[in-house]
């Protein structure tokens, strides 16, 4: 296989999260009406249909590809999530600005990267019930893995997202609009989690593809 | 559910056409979303800002005019503005005096206007920030987002605006307004839910026969699900959490009874007369009254209780001149 990821690897997998989203758009609102505020669908939606249209013509760089991707969320989403994906993507891109090859070892220390800027912004720490849930785990996955390339790592990423995700059901939110509800928050998903799981499974999916 | 819409995904902009059609005292920038005072600000004089998601009005658009706002940055439904609609409204009111952010305590707000102070300090605009964190409901806040902005917010936009506009300096802005916010206390009571309009269906399932109690203004559900009371019972249930929450004797008050967007005048006044006398035997004297449509859930059915000690200067300055399409005396 091959060991490196390349631009248009990257700009297919924020293409894949576009469509991702596009899909599972109502089941995330629906996710949000539980324990939000409705909207979480339609916001990442809404600043990922703005994100397409800026990747043609394709970035230069994976560095200005993840620049222009974090500014356009984070002036098209709103709520938390704009600047909480958007953050992520703003920090994944210097990572990466070495410009060398991009192997899973340097990917791995973009999505950390990115994931610490979340944990910056937003302050929540793994079991508040937030897509740090979905976030963290993953990025742990992916290092474990990284020896066995991309492709193999980012699906260990998103299996492990998928299972942070679904643990942050049983959990009382302890930050964001859920936690105003207390107790009441627990027993359900959530939608950021949920999202965030998405952003994985479109890595995975992608670089899958591009082996 | 009927609404009066063109396309869910326009309601905001083609608001904003209306609001600019309505008002020639205020300016609307379309693109940035952004509603402003016609009129420049005065040389000297702090600017304040606020913003949030749509939803709520009057709150904050409504309050933009002499003696309140200099500008209002509008989110999308229930979604705070982006830090750029944020660094556009307070770069297009600085006079160079600084300009004051008034921000709802909620992860979104607070995130948009973090970055959007961080970018205007970094174009030389001084900046200083607000944060109002109201909501009794919210008991366990150490553990939480913390308590929510709610009530408290339109009457520190009042008073502090009045005080920006006597031609205080920042730093005394400021200062009043963290006065003002840590001197208020909400609580919120929802009998329906509210649609969001691209969602298209209520937020949350209500039967008849339940109510909400302590809601915030999003339409999330709130702390408890119990029956439907009486208004009395209802009055208890809003009054008894703010006066314990104080847990000092209060005094002289200012009080807003604000309807959630569903809920009539005559049953907002008919709940105020319920509330007022259960305050007065708390030790609450009640100096100033709103009521009405002020801090609004969409179509939400209900009411949130405001209560904000009150010293002599906010008094003054409660009671000095408004003209804002939401708000307007002593002009």
């Amino acid at each position: 296989m091959s060991g490196s990821v390349s631009t248009d690897d990257l700009v297919a997998w924020i293409r894949a999260f576009h469509e991702a989203v596009q899909q599972q758009k109502d089941e995330l609102t629906r996710l949000d009406s539980e324990i939000g505020d409705a909207d979480h669908g339609s916001n990442m939606a809404r600043g990922l249909d703005a994100v397409v249209a800026k990747l043609d013509p394709v970035p230069a760089s994976p560095a200005d590809l993840f620049k222009t991707v974090g500014m356009t969320l984070v002036s098209t989403v709103g709520g938390a999530s704009g600047p909480l994906y958007g953050t992520f993507f703003l920090r994944m891109g210097p990572a990466l600005a070495a410009g060398g090859q991009i192997d899973a070892d340097a990917l791995g220390a973009a999505l950390r990267a990115g994931v610490d800027g979340v944990v910056a912004r937003g302050k929540a720490e793994l079991g508040d019930k937030t897509m740090i849930d979905a976030l963290s785990p993953a990025v742990d996955a992916w290092d474990t893995a990284a020896h066995e390339g991309p492709a193999t790592a980012a699906r260990a990423a998103a299996e492990a997202a998928a299972r942070g995700r679904d643990a942050t059901e049983p959990l009382v939110a302890r930050k964001g609009r859920a936690s105003y509800l207390g107790e009441r928050s627990a027993g359900h998903l959530d939608p950021g989690a949920t999202s965030a799981t998405l952003l994985l499974q479109a890595l995975s999916d992608t670089l899958a593809a591009a082996e | 559910m009927k609404k009066f819409v063109n396309d869910p995904a326009d309601v905001l902009a083609e608001a904003l056409r209306g609001i600019r059609a309505a008002h020639p005292n205020v300016r609307v920038d379309a693109e940035n979303r952004v509603i402003l005072r016609a009129e420049p600000t005065r040389a000297g004089k702090v600017a304040l800002v606020s913003g949030g998601g749509s939803g709520h009005e009057p709150l904050h658009g409504g309050f933009v005019g002499l003696g309140m706002l200099d500008a209002a940055a509008a989110g999308e439904v229930f979604t705070s503005p982006t830090p750029d609609q944020v660094l556009a409204a307070t770069q297009a009111v600085d006079s160079g005096a600084g300009v004051l952010h008034i921000v709802k305590n909620y992860t979104g707000d607070v995130l948009n206007f973090e970055m959007a102070a961080e970018l205007a300090e970094a174009s030389g605009v001084q900046v200083e920030s607000v944060v109002v964190a109201d909501d009794v409901a919210v008991t366990d806040s150490t553990w939480t987002a913390g308590r929510r902005g709610t009530g408290t917010t339109v009457i520190l936009e009042k008073v502090v605006g009045a005080l920006a506009e006597e031609g205080a300096d920042l730093a005394s802005v400021a200062d009043l307004a963290r006065r003002v916010s840590s001197a208020g206390r909400s609580m919120g009571v929802a009998l329906t839910s509210c649609t969001v309009p691209a969602a298209g269906r209520p937020t949350f399932e209500l039967p008849d026969d339940e109510m909400e109690v302590g809601v915030g203004i999003h339409g999330e559900p709130g702390r408890s699900r119990v029956k439907l009371a009486s208004a009395r019972e209802i009055a208890k249930l809003m009054v008894d959490p703010i006066v314990h929450d104080f847990g000092e004797p209060v005094g002289p008050a200012i009080v807003l009874l604000s309807g959630l967007g569903g809920t009539p005048l005559i049953e907002q006044y008919l709940l105020y007369g319920e509330v007022a006398p259960l305050l007065a035997a708390a030790g609450v004297d009640i100096q100033r009254v709103l009521i009405g449509d002020y801090i609004t859930s969409l179509d939400m059915a209900g009411a949130s209780l405001t209560v904000v000690k009150a010293d002599e200067e906010m008094l003054r300055l409660w009671d000095a001149p408004v003209v804002t399409p939401g708000l307007r005396w002593g002009a």
